[in-house]
């Protein structure tokens, strides 16, 4: 090595290059990590819907690992389980190559053929101008997950489609959004507005924050509990936080709103409430006052099997702390049916410990007052997603996964083409099996837009191949939250095989549909560019960075004494909901016995685990070392009576007949005898996903016996039941 | 009821689910290497007894066997190596706490002793190739030279036959880590074995009564205290803590009862010493010949349990929430 | 003998695996092996249940067996710490230091032949970082450096906190110390 070519080397080493790089023997040949020439790149996770801010750090061009930004407060220079194993996505031998069209072969099979970009591009755009013409624009709708999907939203509203729907809102956060924003006139938002860092009393009801694993509420979840605030976990399973709970409610499934009714009940009757806080912010006090009165301790006991003088002690607990008291929101909430008025109940509960806008509650979000690129307005949509669900789902503000699907079955369905983005939606909505496939012979068109060959690629007419979050450019990341920020994602990596960024397939796609002018651009970092000058900073500067953090220009936490105005139809928070009782449901939550299940049957419990974003990552090479498949929990005394062993394989079986892939057992005390759980996600039926594929079990398959929540839509997942079946071979 | 498992797959080759990094490799291995040191220790103690009448074979052609067997057994040594291209790192070191260390220099000072005892007996036990020679002057010269040192060479092999017989007993037995290994009994017991062996091998071969008689004689005392020694074993398990009784259940009751018992035991101890008792006596010969061969048997599969047990007890066990054969997709 | 010390907080420790990750990623391990991984024990009858979660690798022993039993060097003590490190240019893979680790904290580096294990990160300690999976750790519960100075993070935590190693027993003076 010659001298100036050492110089040059050491100049690029971002961190101290002082220390020689090969430390250990004369040899050269196990250099240790980082001695080589190591590039950073900033970008944001595609994970999960957090957005954590990282580097891709590669040594010697060959990529090395992803590390946190320590400049992002929403991450706090962390990452997590799957963040740290995002290059899997990037590495993973089986991710979508070249875009493929649905060609019938001579022997009358059907079958993919790889195509070129154009013939890919030209077949969909021919086919949504003939939707267009023959039926009009709305008559398309996308169903999409991801930041990336902002291209796509971007292209259909562009195009005339007023339809779109992610899996996230009726299958998932839908019914705590919408009980929210009934009780207190707005929703949580992703990330959640809670203010965990500063709890004194934490209640997760059926919450598992540390399985799933949510940055920042882990982060903010940690933090509270070093600080030896009082963790309260309402869960029928022995969850990672329960754990670590002062107190573990080992509650009844299904009957979670009797107790929260019940805590209700015993903060009005010990005058425990926070009294100037409702006075000054809420309505309805006195009806919810009447209404709890019946739900005793003592008579909640038998519903939830929580004994009386432990809700009694939680309730004081929670008071005790309060405003500083969080009752969590919770994220995926779609579980029996009644879930938005679960989540009403909750909200209410808040609102009786004054814990909205305050501190160690829920605080105020702000974000980065953006202005959007400069672009034509979009036509106006003949039909919206309400035309899918019509007069049902009142309350749902945002598309309804479920009934969009539903309204595309049929030659008279109201759709007749989707493109689909970044959601596998036949392991995604519980029981849609028949319904994906009855809506695949009517739908005239169907596109998915994917970085894997998941499940849902079986059913295109088209599959477009996008590239990782490691190989584009995105949407700034500008989330509310407690600090302002806007965080870049950048292309660390060029695109592997022949797949593509979102953003140009889009404005691909909008060229051939005549819509140039809403893609005045050529690449997306124009865009990016553009809205950071606007704001005082640089694509330049942000390649750098990563982040730029702003300061607050609104207030975190009301004032004391100030008035607040709340976008409910009254100002205020409303305890009792005059909406909800205008269209003939209960103003207030009433607690609804559960179903129980038939006789040689046990309660489906399902969850997260840390390892996997569920389906999305469970044949990620990194993440798969990890965790190569789900486990079946079962209680010992169940498996003594069925004669099943740890390690065991074993199907589950549903009443309506329908069996599960084997799944592995595991027998521990953490699961109730009445119950068995297992993570979401596994059970992969598509071949080409090689390494998880016919591995573990898939839960969504089971859930034929769903509870959709009529206010909303949201599939409750939770009020089913299987048996277990014993392998025979 | 404790349920303690690992949460993410861990699937090191060898390592999980029991630990096998040592196979038939070092099995063999221990097994010649006790044999050549009985080989070494037998043809250095007769010629010192003076047993040239008694016993020719032992005090003159035995010794040529001592590096062929150590030969051998350092093959499947190094065939057990996973970096076998650093191999000569055993030689650029002397680690005074590592008894493979010992055993490395021991190895390679067996044979200038051994082809020194060959040397210093050549003209007797090989007398075909030594006529050959004889009008080589230089080699003459050789052989007058070192048959002189004859008995200071015997005095030196005896002790590196010990060594090399105990070393191997004394490594296995300094890994606290394995509780099954982890006694002061190991050593002397594979000393015992490996010098039974090689008097049983050396009766196999030699050809004079007198010489069989002799040695199935000392075979047969050897075994004695090898039964003694093994006794001790077993008791000093059955006393011991928790990782002790958990191996000592596998040899009584557990997978391994069958091989010791029947294999080792019986065949490999009592019926040789009932075989040397009646040869002893005078009986049957074609049978008795039988004796050695089950005593070489039983000297391998000793060392084979013990590799196999001592691997297997551990002071750590988890079980894994996960089939690890699935990481076989990744290949 | 400078002592470095991890000290993980049992009672923040989630199970997540993230360690796991960013080590695998940080120190290349080749696929399907591991330097390190995570143990749950719970114990007790539903609904008494205790559980706890134990992120454990390699604990840099102070009386380390391996480092003993290792015939050429190769396993050895770095720097005068009780960092124990590999050298791959002197292993001959004879896996001594596999058998005579009590915490199955060693593997064999495929497809190089020589023995690895975790290295407390030391190519980072040597800057001033921590290890990678402390630094990695979501709720923060990993702590690492140096017991000798008594004002270090690991040496307070130490003082004021109840904590226990893994089997203590085997006379090895493990250094990974679990907070309860």
């Amino acid at each position: 090595m010659n001298r100036r070519e050492f110089i040059k080397i050491s100049g690029l080493l971002g961190i101290s290059s002082v220390v020689p790089p090969l430390f250990l023997g004369g040899c050269s040949a196990h250099p240790l990590p980082g001695a080589g020439q190591v590039s950073r790149t900033p970008t944001y996770c595609d994970m999960c819907f957090w957005k954590c801010a990282g580097f891709v750090e590669q040594e010697n061009a060959q990529p090395w690992k992803i590390t946190g930004n320590d400049t992002d407060l929403h991450s706090e220079g962390r990452l997590c389980t799957r963040g740290t194993g995002g290059l899997g996505s990037y590495e993973d031998r089986d991710r979508l190559k070249k875009p493929l069209l649905r060609v019938t072969g001579s022997d009358g099979r059907q079958t993919f053929r790889e195509v070129s970009w154009d013939e890919a591009l030209d077949h969909i755009a021919e086919r949504l101008r003939s939707i267009a013409e023959r039926y009009g624009p709305d008559r398309t709708a996308l169903l999409n997950h991801g930041a990336g999907a902002n291209h796509f939203k971007h292209l259909m509203r562009a195009y005339g489609s007023g339809s779109n729907a992610e899996p996230a809102f009726a299958q998932c956060r839908g019914p705590r959004d919408v009980g929210f924003e009934l009780t207190f006139g707005e929703g949580l938002g992703s990330p959640e507005r809670t203010d965990m860092e500063h709890s004194r009393c934490i209640v997760l009801i059926g919450s598992h924050i540390g399985e799933n694993l949510h940055n920042g509420q882990v982060q903010t979840l940690a933090t509270a509990l070093r600080r030896d605030a009082t963790l309260i976990t309402v869960d029928p399973r022995f969850s990672v936080p329960a754990g670590k709970s002062k107190y573990w409610l080992p509650i009844k499934p299904g009957t979670d709103i009797a107790l929260l009714l019940s805590w209700m009940h015993v903060l009005i009757d010990e005058g425990l409430c926070d009294k100037d806080y409702i006075k000054r912010y809420a309505t309805g006090f006195e009806q919810l006052t009447d209404h709890v009165a019946r739900y005793s301790p003592e008579w909640v006991y038998l519903e939830t099997g929580i004994e009386p003088g432990l809700i009694r002690t939680t309730a004081r607990e929670m008071a005790a702390s309060a405003p500083a008291t969080l009752i969590h929101p919770g994220r995926h909430t779609v579980w029996y049916g009644d879930d938005t008025q679960r989540s009403r109940a909750i909200a209410i509960l808040n609102a009786l410990l004054g814990s909205w806008g305050r501190k160690g509650g829920l605080y105020i979000k702000e974000n980065v007052r953006l202005p959007k690129y400069p672009l034509p307005d979009y036509p106006k949509p003949k039909s919206t997603f309400r035309a899918a669900h019509g007069d049902r789902y009142p309350f749902a503000n945002e598309g309804v996964t479920n009934a969009l699907i539903e309204a595309s079955i049929g030659a008279d369905a109201h759709y007749k083409g989707w493109l689909v983005y970044g959601t596998n939606l036949p392991m995604t909505i519980p029981g849609i099996r028949p319904q994906l496939k009855a809506a695949m012979d009517s739908l005239e068109l169907v596109v998915v837009v994917d970085t894997m060959p998941m499940e849902i690629t079986g059913y295109a007419d088209v599959v477009l191949p996008e590239c990782t979050y490691l190989e584009r450019y995105d949407d700034l990341r500008n989330a509310g939250e407690r600090h302002p920020s806007l965080a870049l994602r950048m292309p660390a990596l060029e695109p592997r095989f022949d797949s593509k960024p979102g953003w140009w397939i889009a404005k691909q796609l909008g060229h051939r549909l005549g819509l140039d002018d809403y893609f005045p651009w050529e690449d997306y970092a124009e865009v990016i560019d553009w809205q950071l000058r606007q704001v005082g900073s640089s694509l330049e500067e942000m390649k750098k960075t990563g982040i730029k953090n702003f300061p607050r220009t609104t207030a975190k936490y009301f004032s004391p004494g100030e008035a607040v105005s709340f976008y409910t139809p009254s100002g205020k928070i409303e305890l009792y909901s005059q909406q909800l009782a205008d269209k003939g449901f209960d103003p207030m939550p009433e607690f609804i016995r559960p179903e129980q299940p038939p006789q040689g049957y046990y309660r489906l419990n399902y969850g997260r685990m840390p390892a996997h974003t569920f389906g999305k990552t469970t044949n990620n090479p990194l993440l798969f070392q990890l965790a190569p498949e789900n486990t079946l929990w079962v209680n010992p005394l169940v498996a003594n009576e069925k004669g099943l062993t740890n390690g065991e394989y074993v199907r589950l079986a549903n009443p309506d007949g329908i069996f599960s892939n084997p799944i592995r057992v595991r027998v521990t005390e953490r699961i109730r005898p009445d119950s068995v759980f297992m993570a979401h996600g596994f059970g992969h039926t598509s071949r080409r996903l090689r390494l998880t594929a016919n591995v573990g079990a898939d839960d969504s398959e089971l859930m034929t016996n769903v509870k959709v929540d009529p206010l909303m839509g949201g599939t409750g997942m939770r009020g089913n039941f299987v048996t277990i079946v014993k392998e025979t071979v | 009821m404790l349920e303690e498992i690992l949460v993410t797959a861990r699937s090191n080759p060898h390592i999980d689910p029991v630990m096998d990094v040592w196979g038939w490799e070092i099995s063999v291995y221990l097994f010649l290497g006790g044999l050549a040191a009985g080989i070494m220790f037998f043809s250095a103690l007769m010629l010192l007894l003076n047993k040239d009448e008694e016993a020719p074979f032992s005090v003159n052609g035995l010794a040529l066997l001592g590096p062929v067997v150590l030969s051998l057994g350092m093959t499947t040594l190094f065939l057990d190596l996973s970096h076998k291209l650093f191999v000569w790192r055993f030689y650029t070191t002397f680690e005074p706490t590592s008894p493979m260390s010992y055993g490395a220099w021991i190895l390679i000072l067996f044979y200038p002793v051994a082809i020194l005892q060959v040397v210093s007996t050549f003209r007797k036990g090989y007398p075909f190739f030594a006529n050959r020679v004889n009008d080589i002057p230089l080699v003459v010269r050789l052989l007058d030279l070192v048959e002189r040192y004859r008995r200071l060479i015997a005095w030196l092999a005896i002790p590196i036959a010990v060594a090399l017989g105990i070393y191997t007993g004394i490594l296995l037995s300094a890994f606290s880590a394995r509780p099954f290994w982890n006694t002061g009994l190991l050593g002397p017991l594979f000393l015992v074995s490996g010098l039974s062996t090689g008097a049983a091998l050396t009766a196999l071969i030699a050809r004079q009564h007198s010489e069989r008689r002799l040695l199935t004689r000392i075979d047969a005392g050897l075994i004695v205290v090898e039964l003694l020694i093994v006794a001790l074993l077993l008791i000093n398990l059955s006393t011991g803590a928790k990782p002790q009784l958990d191996a000592a259940a596998m040899l009584m009751g557990g997978s391994y009862t069958g091989w010791f018992w029947g294999v080792f035991v019986a065949l490999g101890l009592l019926v040789p010493l009932v075989l040397e008792y009646f040869e002893m006596r005078g009986s049957v010969r074609r049978i008795v010949m039988l004796a050695p061969v089950l005593v070489l048997l039983g000297g391998y599969v000793l060392r084979a349990i013990t590799v196999d047990l001592g691997q297997e007890t551990t002071w750590i066990d988890y079980q894994s929430e996960f089939n690890t054969q699935l990481l076989e997709r990744l290949h | 003998m400078a002592l470095y010390a991890m000290v993980i907080d049992t009672k923040l420790c989630i199970g997540c695996g993230d360690c796991v990750v960013a080590c695998k990623t940080e120190n290349k391990v080749p696929e399907g092996l591991n330097r390190d991984w995570v143990v749950e024990a719970t114990q007790g009858t539903y609904p008494n249940l205790k559980t706890e979660f134990r992120s454990e690798r390699c604990n840099h022993c102070s009386h380390a067996t391996c480092v003993y039993m290792c015939p050429t060097g190769a396993s050895h003590h770095w720097n005068g710490t009780n960092i124990v490190l590999v050298d791959p240019n002197k292993c001959t893979g004879c896996k001594a230091c596999i058998a005579a680790c009590p915490y199955d904290a060693r593997l064999i580096m495929h497809p190089g032949g020589y023995i690895d294990k975790c290295t407390f990160c030391h190519h980072r300690v040597e800057k001033g970082l921590d290890p990678a999976c402390v630094s990695t750790c979501p709720t923060h519960c990993m702590y690492f450096g140096l017991l000798d100075d008594p004002s270090s993070t690991v040496s307070e935590l130490l003082r004021t906190r109840n904590y226990k190693v893994l089997s203590p027993e085997t006379g090895n003076q493990p250094n990974v110390y679990y907070l309860i």
